[in-house]
């Protein structure tokens, strides 16, 4: 049985910030791919094309038969712990301050055997789920977890270091006017968050919307505008110490392609959805890497609402596309700054959202503003960093993955 | 000629004039006139730091700024309009420097506008204004104070479902308006026209039979309420603006004590 | 194919370099001191070095061959030996080959690294590929937390308790007493044993050896070149190793040596009763217990059984580890692939002072090395005697 998280206490003013340190970065190539799946929330291990033997650790040739075809693929994730140990003494800092550290070694049943973390409720002789999680360093690192866990598992310490559970954290949306700020807000709260920030950009110009915000309790709507600078600055110095998790939710759709449109609209797309999250991460980011290991209520991750349209061309929305391919880049960017911190940055890309007028003219399927909010928290949850939502997107992202270029020429090669 | 001026600089030092500021500082939250959005839409004010005294400019501060021509207080040229494009000199650029200073007067309609958000300028009341104060002078500035800029937020745009509710003037006034030949019209409201104005016909008459009669706009003005009705002096030079259909600018007036 | 004998290689000048915990000497400056000490007792300049091969994690960016030109030497034959604790045999049956085939005459074989604070974090996180990316992001416990693993699964296997492995640092810490360069002074109890801390359970403070610096040498050369010199020697009576065995076990529970054991005890013409000690690779005493019954002295799972019933001192029926092991020794990195080794040759010549084990004729030393991912993968055993037997 895992405990219930606590509630953290306020913060003591007369105590230093715990400075970030990192488990081990160094990996090599090969195994650089098991951040690629955990990223995914995927459980994976590399497969020998010819032989079928599943290798661990990752290696450049198979065990059994010297193939050099290994290819990273779904496994089974179940297994037995065959052994465990309680470290409590590690040179490496980041360990030390979290001793004791248990670990283990779990016989797959597809064949390998695996050091691995240790979940609290699993030890020696269980059979365990396996999973691979990015640890703070960014890193996908292999974690046994129960069959069947108790109602607060995910409170775990070893897994919610793995994660960027909202639960007992302060999230900040930058835009409550997006569609989705609502279900996004109601989800979040539902998962534990302890209070939900809104960004209200062009306070002067009324929605009726805001009203489904308005009074809600550990909800609050404050001027905030990821095209102005100033607003950024003044937010960050007023709440910046207490975003935990900031969710970029602002969003510019035009549509149109290159040719027969200006660049007045393609400058506004870039504006908010390329430099908006250039600004958002300038202004939160340094305050929330440096709170990245500041005990329950850390600061954990900044999650990017993509269009999937930033993997793709689309010649209906040009400018719209291209601002979200450099937001897609910006993001991968940050990944690398973030790094030495903690601080994860998680994309969720979406396909249309059903009831947004930029694309109310498409046939469906598009996705409900309820599926980005669960995918988004789940992705938390879960410690995702890529997350596609939705069919479309889902689609889109697995033939990006698989072939970039050919996800070109299959729609750029459709009939006008 | 000379002694005229030394009578203004005089009129300054000694007191006898004072000078109001009619321009609301230019400000990200300041809002803009908003459109359906599908159209193109007014930029809104923006300063980005190029550097503050540091490393990317150690001893020096300065920003660089997005706004539209028609952002905070600002100014309309003819060619701002369909029915001003073919104006000669209707660009900011070309408009003959001695229109930006001239005579004002200011018609207070602070009371209708307090109570009818739709308030409306009509012959009638132009007519009551000039049965107190005289006809509306050839070549002047005509200012309609609502105390309109007192308001802040969402009520100053005033937006509903059916649009914009706020005031301005009429067709018909617009036309006596130019009757009387004025430079230009002036408002405290985020245009010239009404909140309605497209649903008057014309559409939009003050944009629409002002520019295309070469005159000027001011909107976004504030301390109307400083103004006195008539014999004011109005400073309001837009920026020389290639070509520019309007200007952000500083909008001043003398006044005699 | 009945394997040749070493017969004519013999092995002199066993000398063991003073270990200390943290230095700011560098390997190259280890190894230059037990290569000059051996060196002496030999009686035989620098320029005149023959034959060399060096063990040592902590030379780089050096390999042995820039080690040569630093240390001015200009050997025909040169050997670098990367098995860590089972480097000392691989050492010996690679020189002895090359010197019966004359190849080389006289093979100056040392080992040792430098332990400077922060060093061993380092060396861990350079240990290996799989121990990068597979071993240390799991709590980085190092080798304690990977024997901890393999403890952990031996006691469930097979019934042991920490006590049976405690018998084993006690007694070396009994021998150790008598050995001054040991780094461990004072006596261990077992309630000691058992009352100290732990450190990745089921590993506790004693199971854990102290890294440190230190080297170790020894030559070896022809007979007759031995007896000419005067010089006290032991000879090579059998050997084994192993890489990567058994690679299907799930987690390692025997090494190496049970594959090869057989071969062992059929070169020497024996059985493990006619070996007078015993030097293990103590970096564990679970590995200890391991080699008890790979290498035939009881059956598997007989270990635990076995330290119960035998005296594992110098004094006792079942001479160990008669320095005191790497446990009370000190590991000096891949110096503790030689310590056993160095140890025996002492002893079957004699010279082992406060350790000596009486009429300590035969020893068998095995070797055990290299924690690449969760076991170890290099076994090795040899045999070696006094001048006679």
């Amino acid at each position: 049985m895992t405990s219930a998280l606590p509630f953290p206490s306020k913060k003591d003013p007369q105590k230093h910030t715990p400075v970030p340190v990192l488990p081990p970065v160094s990996r090599s190539r090969a195994s650089l791919g098991l951040g690629v799946m955990a990223a995914q929330g995927r459980f994976g291990l590399q497969v020998c094309v010819e032989c079928e033997a599943v290798q661990y650790p990752p290696r450049d040739a198979c065990l059994k038969c010297l193939s050099s075809e290994l290819n990273w693929q779904d496994v089974s994730p179940y297994g037995t712990i065959l052994a465990e140990t309680t470290i409590r003494v590690s040179p490496e800092p980041y360990f030390r301050e979290r001793m004791p550290w248990r670990m283990g070694l779990v016989k797959l049943n597809a064949g390998p055997m695996l050091n691995c973390h240790l979940h609290g409720e699993v030890g020696r002789g269980n059979n365990v789920q396996m999973a691979l999680k990015l640890d703070k360093a960014g890193q996908g690192v292999l974690i046994a977890l129960p069959l069947e866990g108790s109602e607060n598992m995910q409170d775990d310490p070893t897994l919610r270091a793995m994660s960027c559970n909202p639960k007992r954290r302060r999230i900040l949306i930058s835009d409550a006017r997006a569609p989705i700020a609502l279900a996004l807000t109601e989800a979040l709260l539902k998962a534990g968050a302890s209070h939900v920030f809104l960004g209200e950009p062009e306070a002067w110009r009324a929605w009726p919307e805001r009203k489904a915000f308005e009074g809600r309790e550990n909800v609050s709507l404050l001027p905030l505008d990821a095209t102005d600078t100033s607003s950024i600055a003044k937010l960050s110095a007023e709440i910046g110490g207490k975003v935990d998790i900031l969710i970029n939710t602002a969003s510019f759709v035009r549509s149109g392609g290159v040719l027969g449109n200006d660049t007045t609209f393609a400058r506004d797309c870039f504006d908010v959805n390329t430099l908006g999250l250039m600004r958002l991460a300038q202004g939160f980011g340094p305050g929330m890497a440096a709170r990245a290991q500041d005990g329950i209520n850390s600061a954990t991750a900044i999650v990017s609402i993509l269009s999937v349209q930033s993997l793709m061309p689309d010649k209906n929305y040009s400018a719209y596309a291209a601002s979200q391919a450099a937001a897609h880049s910006i993001t991968q960017s940050l990944r690398a700054e973030f790094r030495g911190s903690g601080l994860r940055l998680v994309n969720v890309y979406i396909g249309p959202i059903e009831g947004d007028p930029w694309f109310q003219h498409l046939p469906p399927p598009k996705v409900t503003p309820n599926a980005v909010a669960r995918a988004t928290v789940n992705s938390l949850i879960e410690g995702l960093e890529e997350v596609p939502c939705g069919d479309i997107a889902k689609d889109i992202y697995a033939r990006w993955r698989a072939d970039a270029l050919l996800l070109e020429r299959e729609i750029t090669g459709e009939a006008p | 000629m000379s002694d005229s001026i030394a009578n203004v600089t005089d009129a300054l030092a000694s007191g006898a004039a004072r000078i109001i500021d009619l321009t609301h500082t230019l400000d990200p939250d300041f809002p803009v006139i908003i459109l359906p959005p599908e159209f193109g839409q007014c930029a809104r004010f923006r300063m980005e730091e190029v550097s503050a005294y540091d490393h990317r400019g150690p001893a020096w501060k300065w920003h660089n700024l997005t706004l539209n021509e028609h952002t905070g207080t600002h100014f309309d040229a003819p060619i701002h309009w369909i029915s001003g494009k073919d104006v000669p000199n209707g660009a900011v650029d070309e408009i003959d420097p001695a229109a930006f200073i001239g005579p004002v007067v200011v018609i207070d309609c602070s009371a209708g506008a307090a109570t009818d958000d739709d308030f409306e300028l009509t012959p009638e009341t132009i007519e009551a204004w000039e049965t107190e104060h005289g006809m509306i002078p050839a070549d002047t500035w005509v200012l309609m104070r609502t105390d309109w800029s007192k308001r802040s937020g969402t009520d100053y745009l005033n937006m509903a479902p059916d649009g914009p509710h706020s005031p301005g003037p009429t067709p018909a006034a617009v036309e006596l308006l130019l009757k009387r030949n004025i430079r230009g019209f002036g408002t405290e409201t985020v245009g010239t026209d009404a909140g309605q104005g497209m649903h008057y016909v014309p559409p939009y008459p003050a944009h629409y039979l002002l520019h295309g009669a070469g005159k000027f706009g001011l909107q976004c003005l504030r301390n109307l309420d400083q103004m006195p009705p008539t014999g004011a002096l109005l400073i309001a030079p837009p920026l020389k603006i290639k070509g520019g259909t309007g200007s952000p600018l500083r909008v001043l007036a003398m006044v005699t004590r | 194919m009945t394997r040749q004998s070493y017969e004519g290689v013999v092995l002199t000048a066993p000398i063991s370099v003073p270990y200390v915990r943290y230095t700011n000497e560098t390997a190259h400056w280890w190894i230059a001191r037990a290569l000059r000490e051996a060196l002496i007792k030999i009686k035989m300049t620098p320029q005149e070095i023959d034959g060399l091969s060096v063990s040592s994690f902590t030379l780089a960016p050096d390999t042995p061959v820039g080690l040569t030109q630093h240390l001015g030497i200009s050997p025909r034959w040169l050997d670098t030996v990367p098995m860590g604790g089972a480097c000392g045999v691989a050492a010996i049956r690679r020189a002895a080959r090359a010197i019966q085939a004359g190849d080389v005459d006289v093979v100056a074989c040392v080992s040792g690294d430098t332990n400077r604070i922060d060093s061993f974090r380092n060396l861990l996180s350079a240990f290996s590929r799989f121990a990068m990316d597979a071993t240390f992001p799991y709590g980085f416990g190092g080798p304690n937390a990977s024997f901890a693993l393999l403890q952990d699964a031996y006691m469930q296997e097979f019934g042991a308790t920490r006590e049976d492995f405690g018998r084993i640092a006690v007694a070396q810490r009994v021998n150790a007493l008598s050995n001054p360069q040991a780094i461990m002074k004072n006596p261990l109890t077992l309630e000691q044993y058992m009352g100290a801390r732990m450190i990745s359970d089921p590993i506790g403070l004693f199971d854990c050896v102290m890294p440190c610096a230190g080297a170790e040498a020894f030559v070896m050369m022809r007979e007759e070149t031995a007896v000419a010199k005067g010089l006290p020697f032991a000879r090579i009576s059998s050997t084994i190793e192993r890489t990567n065995a058994f690679p299907d076990d799930p987690i390692q529970l025997r090494g190496g040596w049970a594959v090869d054991i057989d071969d062992l005890w059929a070169m020497a013409g024996h059985g493990p009763e006619a070996i007078d000690l015993l030097q293990t690779y103590d970096d564990y005493p679970v590995i200890c217990m391991m080699q008890f019954e790979d290498l035939g002295f009881c059956a598997k799972g007989e270990g635990p059984d076995f330290v119960r019933k035998h005296d594992l001192t110098n004094g006792g029926d079942f001479p160990h580890n008669t320095s005191g092991g790497q446990l009370s020794v000190g590991q000096a990195g891949a110096a503790g692939g030689y310590l056993g080794l160095v140890e025996a040759i002492r002893q079957v010549t004699g010279q082992a002072g406060g350790t000596q084990v009486e009429n300590a004729r035969r020893a068998l030393v095995s070797g055990f090395g290299v924690i690449n991912y969760d076991r170890g993968l290099c076994s090795s055993a040899a045999i070696i005697t006094g001048e006679t037997v």
